[in-house]
């Protein structure tokens, strides 16, 4: 793992459906400016800058950020462009600790976006011929019969998903940068939803969103403020079209989760860790990585979402910050689970703080559920 | 830092044209060759890089995992810039100290699109693309903001397409010819041949470098810098972020044998051959360069296998490669290697 590594600052912007105020230059100065604020430092205590972000097609600006080298204070420094699909936001963080674990740099400002508005994230995101037969489902269409199998192979009741639904949204609720706030949120009013890609429904998947989250990194030594201490960072990857892989509950998020858990010393994560901020583009993605992520035995994790143990009281809570499902600026998603997950260790998660977090995982996953990303970081120095 | 080394390199028989290989086709056979000559069948760490923009389709890299035959899982990242980044990243992963090796490659067909028109998307999209200026105008600015003389760029120009004649990855291309002007004051011949290919290299730390490897290319620097986006902020008579990169990764601090340069303009050598302070007796671009073979995503990557091959072969004692991306040679990363 490297040299000590502590996340000093976080800055995000008010997730929304249309930014038409700011250009995406605007869009990513506002997160990193607030990180910054954050961290008590200005541009000229950075070294370095990592932008992530999902495809480039997605706002028809290939590799922006040539462009947005200006906007980050970057000129004359280090910048690196990290892609990674879905998980870009997490890799774009372990990028950035990385530069620090390796001892090359104290401080470096990360920064993920997506402008959706700007383009069609279900057209950007599919494969048109001559590569593929084009089916413009996006990424829904995709997850849906992961999930029927999921719900097939486990027995869980249909409700389930329903249940995510509502929880995160009343997370959201709490947290002034969430895009969706639903007051008065309930079953019934996401039952009473469109059915999207069965069963997938209206209110189950997460919305498209402008927004951008940056975090200032530091080396043990360049610490200002609160600091975040970074317990373990991994990486995995699996092929798409491999026949064996089991897509429902992948071995390259199994392998991951091991991995940052060895690091942060992890033995049980249920008892082990305080809150998580994963992943869950859909509601059902919130059982399937309770089990994949070691919180549930195999085809149990819809009985601990059924408990409440996954709500803002329970006692593993998943997504206070209200989770993809209700803000999703997709390159930033990813990044977003890793600054909530800091922002709980360091006590300022403000009306969603976890009371008592101390060790928190950020999870992020992309592709065809074949990306993992993930952080384990944690109040105490390791 | 720790000491890592490039242990292995391999890249396509680049083509001018579409040869009807998808992209994870063009990828396995030099994923296969660096496996073979670095004697590792697993890498602590993966990187690549590519460009959707190329294919105009999203996701390049993830098909590649496929060619890679990623399983069990593997550690693994990627960059939307030049695959030399996606070096400098494994290399920083190295640095943590728990993996020893790691593998890089890169991949490009810019043989499917306008590649011409493709780098405008790079471009400012509020005040820059809309004004249409494709990436041959744009180098044009930049080469009468140089003002490097005829005769100098007719010579870069024939010196390295002789060089990528005797080179059996790179085009074969005559002497350059005609006094047309594609965008004045750049001659056709002077702009980087439309290509496809891929590249791959492998790098170890200390012992298994040693290991596997008879004469490892040790790379004692590397650094990159990143220069305003917008042309008005620049001199672009000069490269402030090559200059700046080459003090870092301390290329003056002995003889530079061998540079390679990712020169795809001919105008661009004497601009970085400046801010490389390289003496009149470094050979630059043996091998033929980008303005030979240029697979684009790849290009940067080769240079450094390039400058690395000649230190593993024996050839070469200290030799530097230079990676570019971003309109007019904004970004720029250089690596220093020595035997």
């Amino acid at each position: 793992m490297g040299n000590r590594c502590a996340v000093i600052g976080v800055g995000q912007t008010h997730y929304t459906t249309k930014r038409r105020d700011v250009s995406i230059a605007g869009l990513v100065r506002e997160a990193a400016v607030r990180a910054l604020e954050d961290a008590g430092l200005t541009w000229k205590d950075i070294d370095a800058v990592v932008v992530g972000k999902a495809p480039d097609l997605f706002e028809g600006v290939m590799m922006p950020e040539a462009y947005l080298a200006d906007a980050l204070g970057a000129a004359g420094k280090p910048m690196m462009r990290v892609h990674t699909a879905g998980s870009v936001g997490g890799s774009t963080a372990l990028v950035g600790a990385s530069l620090i674990q390796g001892g090359v740099h104290d401080r470096v400002l990360v920064v993920a976006f997506e402008k959706q508005s700007e383009s069609n994230a279900t057209w950007a995101l599919s494969t048109h011929l001559p590569f593929n037969a084009s089916l413009v489902v996006g990424a829904g269409g995709y997850f849906a019969p992961h999930i029927r199998e999921y719900m097939r192979r486990s027995g869980a009741p249909d409700h389930i998903g329903t249940l995510v639904a509502v929880k995160d949204r009343q997370n959201a609720l709490k947290n002034p940068y969430a895009h969706l706030k639903i007051p008065g949120i309930s079953r019934e009013m996401v039952e009473s939803t469109p059915m999207l890609w069965e069963p997938i429904r209206y209110l189950e998947t997460c919305p498209s969103s402008d927004g951008a989250c940056a975090m200032v990194l530091s080396s043990e030594r360049a610490v200002t403020g609160t600091p975040a201490w970074v317990l373990g960072t991994a990486m995995r990857s699996e092929p798409i079209f491999r026949a064996g892989r089991d897509t429902v509950n992948p071995q390259g998020g199994k392998d991951c989760a091991a991995d940052v858990y060895r690091q942060a010393g992890i033995a049980d994560p249920r008892r082990d860790i305080d809150v998580a901020e994963v992943y869950v583009p859909f509601s059902w993605y919130e059982p399937m990585w309770l089990e994949n992520l070691g919180f549930a035995a195999e085809g149990e994790g819809w009985k601990l979402t059924e408990s409440g143990a996954t709500a803002l009281d329970g006692d593993i809570p998943w997504n206070a910050s209200g989770g993809v499902l209700s803000s999703n600026p997709i390159g930033a998603s990813g990044l977003i689970r890793f600054a909530e997950a800091a922002l709980q260790v360091r006590g300022m998660a403000g009306e969603h703080q976890v009371d008592g977090a101390r060790r928190a995982l950020g999870h992020a996953y992309g592709g065809g559920a074949q990306f993992f990303a993930m952080w384990m970081v944690g109040s105490d120095k390791p | 830092m720790r000491e890592i080394a490039v242990i292995a390199f391999a890249q396509t028989r680049h083509s001018a044209t579409d040869e009807g290989l998808t992209e994870p086709e063009l990828i396995l056979p030099v994923l296969d060759e660096v496996r073979e000559r670095s004697g590792l069948r697993t890498f602590g760490f993966t990187c690549s890089g590519s460009c959707d923009y190329l294919a105009g389709a999203p996701f390049s890299f993830v098909s590649a995992l496929d060619a890679l035959g990623a399983w069990p899982p593997i550690s693994e990242s990627h960059v939307e810039m030049d695959a030399a980044w996606a070096l400098y990243e494994a290399w920083v992963r190295l640095q943590h100290g728990d993996v020893d090796s790691a593998l890089i490659y890169g991949f490009g067909k810019s043989s499917q699109g306008d590649l011409r028109e493709i780098m405008t998307l790079q471009l400012d999209p509020y005040y820059l693309a809309p004004l249409g200026l494709d990436q041959v105008s744009f180098a044009a600015l930049q080469a009468t903001a140089s003002g490097a003389e005829r005769a100098e760029l007719d010579e870069i120009v024939r010196r390295s397409r002789a060089a990528g004649r005797d080179n059996p990855y790179a085009l074969d291309l005559p002497d350059p010819e005609g006094d047309a002007f594609e965008v004045e004051p750049l001659r056709p011949y002077d702009i980087a041949p439309i290509t496809d290919g891929a590249a791959a290299v492998v790098l170890a730390a200390g012992d298994l470098a040693r290991e596997l490897c008879e004469r490892p290319a040790w790379i004692t620097g590397i650094a990159h810098r990143i220069d305003p986006h917008y042309l008005g902020m620049r001199d672009l008579a000069r490269s402030a972020s090559a200059a700046e990169a080459a003090r870092a990764a301390g290329v003056g601090k002995g003889h530079v044998d061998v540079a390679e340069l990712h020169v795809q303009f001919s105008h661009e050598e004497p601009i970085l051959r400046r801010a490389l302070e390289l003496p009149e007796s470094t050979v630059v671009n043996p091998s033929g360069g980008p303005l030979a073979a240029n697979p684009v995503m790849a290009t940067g990557l080769i240079r450094i296998g390039e400058a690395a091959r000649r230190i593993m072969d024996g050839t070469a004692g200290r030799t530097v490669a230079h990676a570019t991306g971003g309109p007019c040679l904004q970004h720029n990363l250089v690596t220093v290697m020595e035997g």
